[in-house]
């Protein structure tokens, strides 16, 4: 594809170039670099957005393929394949690259493919950046899968690493981890100025907040959360380095510290975290199930309003993962509301998306599927979420697998389901064919599939009393976990039909118009299928009867 | 760059504030510390005791009723001492002041730094538990081989909540990380050579 | 307000129980008053959960299959409908407050470990619980007694697979027992799902707890908060026996204390020592240490040949008695007695193949911890 060389700018020379501009005027006079140097050096949304793409399905087989670890030892009671060390190593890491490789880079990818379309801009507001954003990824990852390598082995504490386990106790190579994790924050950070530098200034002239597609809504509240905690998660790590290196006692108490303190801290990131993981996937089944009932989206400003609560609320909820640490009861308490308050602005987004589906004209395409799926499975997993808030049941539940089928429930049908549907909606879009149908239907019935049978036994395993984290388990668990791990390797094997749906659809198949889905209205199908590389270099005049009111 | 110009301000103003809030978010992590320890010592939500002396408040004794006071010693790894209490258990008014003797043994040969560390359950008493001297206000130095006992004075708040008959206080003993050349290989951590 | 909600929550447990009677799939309703308003607490979100459930979906999948496109079917354009909306908001919130009621009274009914009959200490160590009635002095600590070989799988594996103890923690039943937990090293958590009791164990702080049971039994539970490579194997196992039969027990423990403390001042014999000490080695020690002392290097040292440990019987008992600093190396002062430790240092110089011929004597012990 022969990138379109952008119409000569005024403000070429503008004072936000910095030192380097040669690019911008290289840009006009010469071809860009091409082969490996075109990737590397890149600073377009669309390249960027199928970079971030790549990497995070890239990473989400590699964090998949700990997990088939774990399901593998978990198959039979007893210690068969792996030791209990490195099965530790294995659920740590299978945590971290799932949350911080797979999900995030993969809504990541999705804003910078679709955000500037969605508003009618040319490009994201920081180019540059966009391009050192990404590339800071594989960097980190590759850093923190290395750690697996070395001598002590890698992180062995959970995704959730708590003090001292982490750091008095922790192997040789937990330094690394800090700074890996570092490295990945400061991507997200810089992530996140720029999706709302662009969402903020750069709207097609006519288009006011509440006429932005809800994808870029979501976004835009998602990233405020990430300035917001991913500082605070650098600030908790920055002391877990100087608690191992420099002597300081932040979370020992033989110093004056206090480990409850790093749950405090981890979690006052941890929760809007997981927020950040599902806030977006929000956004893409409130685009898809609009498009396929062909009927605009029940209660726009109220899903707005209901994100913009959900978002506040995550600030107040954090300590229901510490329930058993012994907190005070007025804390227990005010967090056993907040937390169950924080069901409420859910249950009315679920329940908009039912009402637009009501009384609609649904048709059943790939994208659409894995949105209905989405919208059951998430909130089956919201419901365990509820139950979890309880406190006083919350002691039965809490570091059992019952706690492991709620959140992946609300990740893997939930979060890893909309970015599927999300992918699928957009591939016309982003390479002018569709997706083949069949095998997308076979991706789809397989997965939901794999997935139920992978974690819904897991709540009975939880609720009779097995404890997370561990590598053998007494025999009263043996049916569940073999359930689990067969579904386990048939949802894992399924996943390969999605990269061949996408490989192939990229290399070809059914042409796309610019308008690919009959019910499609947001701007990004006004643009040609496959979208140029450089759109709306001149902003649209943006209609408000386009979308919605 | 894709900026229109009339856009490059509005850019500009965005990555200043956001930039500002997230060195902000950061600071405030690190000032979560110390606040976090103000917030328990406030409102004694986490057992944590004050670490400095407080004056013994004049107040009437509460003779109606009587409060178990609970004393527990702990030793950890690496601290070759003996730590232990003269009485297990004491009865005390709410308003009445007390003291206890603690008894600290050094094993070994050579001299070494321990610090008590305290912890009170239920922590709703910790704000009613005045600890007017406590050698857990510092670190102690024992010479090899050195016994000494050192009490706790404190005093049981009048206004403890009815609620509350039995305070514990927990005292877990760690060795402090200076320590002598001599006894460094008592110290060394498992990664090392044996 | 207490009473009502009690009553609701047993009505709804009852009807639960009877039909959702696959125990092996639910939570235990247990054996203490406490677990039984859990029990009920979780039976009503559960039920309140499939209601919404039903109707949300039921309306869904209604939609789905009669406004298909394929059908026909004709979109309508509504988007919104305050007075819906209003509803849909408000009925949640009254919902949750009526559950949050009796929750709020059940917690605090679990904060208060006040009144209580007798009071344990519970202490998490890597990897394992050690118990103390206090007052009592009658101290143990509880280890894993599943053998190696059925986790390898070379034999059979028991009923209570992971589940058994050596030594469970013996508790009267009708009696409020106050549990005041801490830690030696990471978080543990002590959890007994039956008793309903979970709390972690955070070191340097104590938490306090308390349970009642109020049926006899065997009741297993587990550590269930990461602490390292042995988390899956340091289970706990509650013995829970009538009043009187709880007296006898105790004061055969103190009787057997008291042996054991004066089998400190005789001269114990080679063989006594190896073989009182293997059993000591290979129930306490051999998890970090491995049944040949070969240990899981860096982490674990070797003990087999290690040239330190062979040259230097001083520095090996100061490792053993003392612990070591910040890393897995427990001070076992605290957990074994004088002749457990005279005992197992003795084994550990002796066998494979390490052959010092030394003998360490519970007095030696005894002196050097100066009690």
């Amino acid at each position: 594809m022969a990138p379109k060389l952008p119409p000569q700018h005024p403000l070429q020379h503008s004072s936000t170039a910095v030192a380097g501009s040669q690019s911008q005027e290289g840009h006009a006079h010469h071809a860009p670099p091409k082969g490996i140097l075109r990737w590397l050096l890149t600073t377009n949304h669309k390249e960027i957005g199928s970079l971030y793409l790549i990497f995070s399905l890239t990473m989400f087989f590699v964090g998949g393929i700990f997990a088939l670890v774990v399901r593998a030892e978990l198959f039979q009671p007893g210690l068969q394949l792996v030791e209990p060390e490195f099965f530790n190593q294995m659920t740590t890491m299978h945590g971290l690259i799932m949350v911080f490789a797979a999900v995030m880079p993969a809504f990541t990818g999705l804003a910078n493919w679709m955000i500037p379309l969605q508003i009618g801009a040319p490009d994201m507001a920081l180019p540059r950046l966009n391009n050192f954003s990404f590339w800071l990824l594989p960097v980190a990852f590759a850093l923190l899968l290395s750690t697996l390598l070395m001598p002590g082995g890698g992180p062995n504490f959970g995704w959730t690493f708590y003090a001292p386990l982490s750091t008095t106790y922790a192997p040789a190579s937990t330094t690394f981890f800090i700074l890996a994790l570092h490295i990945a924050g400061i991507s997200s950070i810089l992530g996140a100025i720029n999706i709302i530098a662009t969402i903020l200034n750069m709207r097609a002239p006519g288009m006011r907040m509440m006429d932005m597609p809800l994808f870029v809504w979501t976004w835009l509240i998602t990233a405020f959360l990430l300035i917001a905690v991913m500082p605070v998660l650098a600030g908790v790590i920055t002391m877990m380095l100087m608690d191992i290196n420099f002597g300081t006692s932040f979370f020992d108490a033989a110093g004056g510290g206090d480990p409850v303190l790093f749950q405090h801290l981890f979690w006052f990131f941890g929760h809007p975290e997981v927020y950040i993981m599902i806030l977006p996937a929000f956004g893409i089944v409130s685009a898809i199930i609009p498009t396929f009932a062909r009927k605009p989206l029940f209660g726009y400003a109220s899903m707005v309003y209901a994100t913009a609560a959900i978002a506040l609320l995550s600030f107040l909820v954090w300590a229901h993962h510490m329930f058993i640490v012994g907190l005070p009861l007025t804390a227990e308490l005010f967090f056993m509301y907040s937390t169950m308050l924080i069901a409420v602005p859910t249950g009315v987004k679920v329940f908009n998306w039912v009402t637009t589906l009501f009384r609609g004209s649904i048709s059943f395409e790939p994208p659409m599927l894995f949105a209905l799926a989405f919208v059951v499975l998430f909130t089956i997993g919201g419901f365990s979420g509820l139950m979890l808030a309880i406190a006083p049941a919350d002691f039965q539940y809490h570091d059992t697998y019952f706690v492991v089928a709620h959140f992946h429930y609300v990740l893997v049908p939930g979060a890893i389901f909309a970015i599927m549907a999300g992918v699928y909606y957009w591939l016309p879009k982003w390479t002018g064919h569709y997706p083949n149908e069949r095998l997308a239907q076979c991706h789809f019935w397989c997965s939901i599939i794999g997935v139920n049978l992978t974690f819904f036994p897991m709540h009975f395993a939880g609720l009779a009393g097995m404890p997370r984290r561990i590598p053998d388990y007494a025999l009263q668990f043996a049916d569940f976990n073999l359930l689990s791990s067969i579904g386990a390797f048939f949802f894992g094997a399924s996943q390969l039909l999605f990269v061949l749906v996408v490989v192939l659809c990229v290399r070809g198949g059914q042409k796309a118009p610019a308008k690919a889905w009959e019910g499609a209205v947001d701007l990004e199908w006004s643009v040609p299928s496959p979208a140029p590389l450089h759109t709306f270099d001149t902003p649209p005049v943006f209609h408000r009867a386009q979308t919605h009111d | 760059m894709a900026i229109e110009g009339y856009q490059e301000a509005g850019v500009r103003k965005t990555v200043v504030r956001s930039v500002a809030a997230l060195v902000g978010m950061f600071a405030f992590a690190f000032a979560l510390v110390p606040l976090y320890d103000v917030f328990c010592k406030v409102t004694g939500l986490n057992g944590k005791v004050d670490t400095t002396a407080q004056a013994i408040v004049h107040e009437e004794v509460d003779q109606s009723r009587f409060v178990t006071m609970q004393f527990i010693t702990r030793g950890s790894a690496g601290l070759p001492w003996q730590m232990s209490v003269e009485t297990r258990q004491m009865r005390v008014h709410p308003g009445q002041t007390a003291e206890v003797d603690f008894t600290f043994t050094n094993n070994s040969a050579v001299e070494s730094w321990g610090r008590a560390v305290p912890s009170v359950s239920p922590s709703s008493a910790t704000t009613h538990l005045r600890k007017v001297s406590c050698f857990c206000f510092q670190e102690q130095q024992l010479q090899g081989d050195e016994r000494l006992t050192i009490p706790l004075v404190f005093q049981l708040a009048r206004d403890l909540p009815e609620e509350i008959n039995t305070i514990t206080l927990v005292y877990t003993l760690y060795p402090v990380q200076r320590i002598a050349l001599q006894t460094d290989q008592n110290n060394n951590s498992a990664g090392d050579n044996i | 307000m207490h009473l009502p909600w009690r009553w609701l929550l047993t009505m709804s447990s009852v009807a639960s129980i009877s039909q959702v009677q696959a125990s092996s799939w639910n939570m235990p309703v247990g054996v203490t008053d406490v677990s039984r308003d859990i029990f009920g607490l979780h039976m009503t979100i559960f039920w309140v959960c499939v209601v919404i459930g039903v109707v949300v979906f039921g309306v869904m999948f209604y939609s789905l299959f009669r406004y298909r496109h394929s059908k026909g079917a004709k979109a309508a354009r509504f988007h919104e409908h305050t007075s819906v909306e209003v509803l849909w908001t408000a009925i949640p919130i009254l919902i949750l407050v009526g559950m949050a009621v009796p929750a709020t009274a059940t917690l605090k009914n679990m904060y208060d470990a006040s009144e209580a009959d007798l009071d344990i200490m519970i202490t998490g160590q890597q990897w394992r619980w050690r118990y103390e009635y206090l007052g009592e002095d009658v101290a143990f600590t509880s280890n894993l007694s599943t053998s190696r070989e059925q986790i390898r799988g070379e034999e059979e594996r028991s009923e209570h697979y992971l589940l058994d103890v050596d030594e469970p923690l013996v508790l009267p039943i009708n009696r409020k027992v106050r549990f005041l937990m801490t830690s030696d090293d990471v978080i543990h958590s002590w959890w007994v799902p039956e008793l309903a009791v979970k709390q972690d164990t955070i070191p340097g702080f104590i938490n306090e707890n308390w349970v009642q049971i109020n049926e006899p039994g065997i009741y297993r539970g587990q550590c269930a908060e990461l602490c390292g490579v042995n988390h899956g194997f340091m289970p706990i196992v509650v013995h829970a026996m009538e009043e009187a039969e709880f007296e006898t027990w105790l004061e055969e423990r103190k009787a057997a204390a008291e042996q054991e403390a004066m089998g400190v001042d005789r001269e114990w014999a080679m063989e006594e020592l190896m073989a009182r000490g293997e059993t000591v080695y290979q129930s306490i020690c051999s998890s970090c240490h491995q049944s040949e002392g070969q240990g899981a290097p860096p982490a674990f040292p070797a003990l087999a040949g290690n040239e330190q440990l062979i040259n230097d019987l001083d520095w090996h008992l100061g490792r053993v008695i003392n612990g070591v600093s910040g890393a897995a190396m427990p001070a076992f002062r605290s957990t074994l007695n004088p002749v457990e430790i005279a005992a197992v240092v003795t084994y550990t110089r002796n066998a494979w193949g390490n052959d010092t011929g030394d003998i360490v004597q519970p007095a030696a012990v005894a002196e050097r911890i100066a009690q």
